[in-house]
């Protein structure tokens, strides 16, 4: 690739409430400890998409996510660069935009950007709030993902897009699928926060390979990260609820 | 009847409790009390005066100001000053006190009950940003819960902070409002408008929604920051009043000015009240100097990012090595996901120590900010070796249970 590698952390502003964009952040800097030239940018809502090769959507509340959605279709500029090969990590409420429909504060369908084969609605009980352990299905290699989910939204995958995971502890989908997150080509949806390239950075360094072009990028000291990953992953065996929450 | 038993039962069940030295047993008695009698904050408000304090950061403090503030006259003001902010802390305070003025924090989800069961004649509203997300409600549902509580509480007067958006929301249908200029630094729970789902646009000292009109209310008192770090509240009516404080921080200021125009919206001249707020020197161990072994350590407390914000201005003045002690249990919210919504990168250069039940998860953030530290397992240790271990004085900051940890840990 010629220039910098653009990461944008998308609608700060709108979709910031969980901590995601530090998903940003951890890209920017893997990529900047293997001497790649980066540029890191948080797009605010009230301005046009910047062009990037990768796209960060994080979690976010009923009402902005609503407004977050409506400015993603009208700019455009995030469904033509997919179309391009840019790489997507959404998470949460941007899992949901990303995906064909999600509801909104009061529960009616709201048309989401189709990036993936995803339909969600909200759940029937309360919402899904702890510790996932989700053994990977759509990303074959990645060891398994920890995370923290918090939502109230059942979310389905159907034809097009495959599972980014099975949870062996926590909720995920909470369609009763027992799935987590979604993938469809170079785009990722997943409920977890932590957020969760900080807990798994082999998923950061899969889609740091994707938007460089690279097969295999020269490991970094992850040692802290490991450590994280032990501790988080043994918390969670104390959460089991492999089938999600069946309605 | 059932109400002497249950207050009798609270005052009973907390005296127990703390002589067994678990606690000051204010969640156990209160609990009991309201098990016996579940009108029992109700029944102990009556024909008291009571003001309620909430918001996401500064309520401790506020509650305090408020409290010596109201006493300046030599009334007696009885307060939950352990922090215990649901109704079984509001009970066990209130038991068994004869105070006519009451001044209760509330947590910021609790705002409703409570100012039903009180009655309460004042309600301060500081802030409200993002803040143990895993159990608590997004922010912009607790300001529309605030907002139908006090439209249908026309008796309350409401002193609320003009700079946030998400609290003038929850003030907004409320009969008489005070509103002040406190100030806001932190926005980013603040950009979408609580009105519309429009944008908020913050210019210029004000704010308002580029969609639907929502705006700043004119304030009656403002925060005025002098460049040599001190305050004054400015008046409409032209009074200008220095705020002096022992506490630190701009944050304290603001809470400092609030609690003020509280005051004085119960009968205490403004004047009177920031002058009782000078002597206050630390709020529930905050600020607090220490020993560990042959070290003084300032213990702060920081439990979100809006908090974050400002400890971090406040000790980057400084050059003291600095441990910060992070935990995830249920109080503190058990997701810490937020560290990476706090600049931490503005503590580069300086000596970091990580600890706490979660140290692991703050070194991963520090490691992406460039923060070059130290990891600890125990706190105390932490503090003890922080630095070169010669240094005299020793910053800590911790969220809510680790800074309590500190508190309580053997010198």
């Amino acid at each position: 690739m010629t220039g910098p590698l653009r990461v944008v952390v998308v609608y700060p502003d709108l979709l910031g409430t969980y901590g995601d964009g530090g998903n940003g952040l951890i890209l920017a800097r893997r990529a900047e400890w293997r001497s790649r030239p980066v540029q890191l940018e948080q797009a605010s809502s009230d301005e046009a998409l910047p062009e990037a090769d990768v796209y960060c959507l994080g979690g976010g509340e009923d009402g902005p996510q609503v407004r977050a959605a409506r400015a993603l279709a009208e700019d455009g500029t995030l469904v033509s660069r997919v179309e391009d090969g840019a790489v997507v990590l959404a998470v949460c409420a941007g899992f949901q935009i990303v995906g064909r429909t999600f509801p909104g504060a009061d529960g009616t369908a709201h048309e989401g950007l189709g990036l993936l084969d995803v339909e969600t609605v909200k759940g029937p009980g309360p919402r899904a709030v702890g510790e996932v352990v989700a053994d990977i299905v759509g990303l074959p290699g990645l060891p398994t993902l920890t995370g923290f989910e918090n939502h109230g939204g059942c979310s389905t995958v159907v034809d097009g897009s495959g599972p980014l995971g099975t949870v062996s502890a926590g909720v995920g989908n909470g369609d009763g699928s027992g799935l987590e997150g979604a993938v469809r080509g170079r785009v990722v949806g997943t409920y977890l926060h932590g957020p969760v390239l900080a807990r798994n950075p082999a998923l950061a360094d899969l889609l740091l390979g994707w938007a460089l072009g690279e097969e295999a990028l020269e490991p970094l000291d992850d040692a802290g990260a490991e450590d994280l990953r032990a501790e988080r992953l043994g918390a969670a065996k104390r959460r089991r609820r492999p089938f999600g929450r069946a309605s | 009847m059932r109400e002497q038993l249950a207050s009798a039962t609270t005052r009973a069940v907390n005296a127990a409790s703390r002589r067994l030295g678990r606690g000051q047993g204010t969640v156990a008695g209160g609990r009991a009390g309201l098990r016996i009698d579940s009108r029992l904050l109700e029944h102990l408000s009556a024909g008291r005066h009571v003001v309620l304090v909430t918001g996401t950061n500064g309520k401790t403090t506020t509650t305090r100001l408020v409290t010596v503030a109201l006493a300046v006259h030599g009334d007696s003001v009885v307060s939950n000053e352990t922090g215990s902010n649901m109704p079984p802390g509001h009970v066990a305070a209130l038991a068994g006190n004869h105070s006519p003025k009451a001044v209760l924090e509330v947590d910021e989800s609790y705002l409703p009950r409570v100012l039903t069961a009180t009655s309460a004649q004042a309600v301060v509203l500081l802030n409200l940003s993002r803040d143990q997300l895993d159990r608590t409600s997004e922010v912009r549902m607790v300001a529309g819960r605030w907002r139908a509580a006090l439209a249908a509480a026309p008796r309350a007067q409401v002193i609320a902070n003009a700079d946030d958006p998400l609290v003038v929301w929850g003030a907004g249908a409320a009969r008489t409002v005070h509103w002040v200029g406190a100030g806001l630094r932190w926005r980013l729970d603040a950009v979408g408008c609580p009105s519309c789902e429009g944008r908020i646009a913050f210019a210029g000292g004000t704010w308002s929604c580029q969609d639907c009109g929502f705006a700043r209310p004119e304030p009656e008192a403002n925060l005025v920051l002098q460049d040599d770090g001190s305050a004054i509240g400015v008046w409409t009516d032209g009074r200008s009043l220095p705020i002096r404080l022992i506490l630190p921080g701009r944050f304290n200021q603001a809470n400092a000015l609030m609690a003020a125009v509280a005051a004085e919206a119960c009968g205490v001249a403004a004047a009177d009240a920031l002058r009782a707020m000078e002597e206050v020197d630390h709020v529930a161990g905050r600020f607090t100097v220490r020993s560990f072994g042959d070290r003084r350590a300032r213990l702060m407390l920081a439990k979100n990012p809006a908090g974050w914000d400002e400890l971090l201005d406040l000790v980057s003045a400084g050059d003291a090595p600095l441990v910060v002690s992070i935990n995830a249990r249920t109080a503190d919210g058990t997701d810490p996901s937020w560290l990476w919504d706090v600049p931490y990168e503005r503590l580069s250069g300086r000596s970091v120590v990580a600890t706490g039940d979660r140290f692991r998860d703050l070194s991963e953030r520090l490691r992406y900010a460039g923060v070059a530290h130290r990891t600890e397992t125990e706190p105390r240790r932490a503090v003890l070796l922080a630095g070169d271990g010669t240094e005299a004085m020793v910053d800590v900051i911790g969220n809510y249970t680790a800074f309590h940890d500190l508190l309580e840990a053997p010198a």
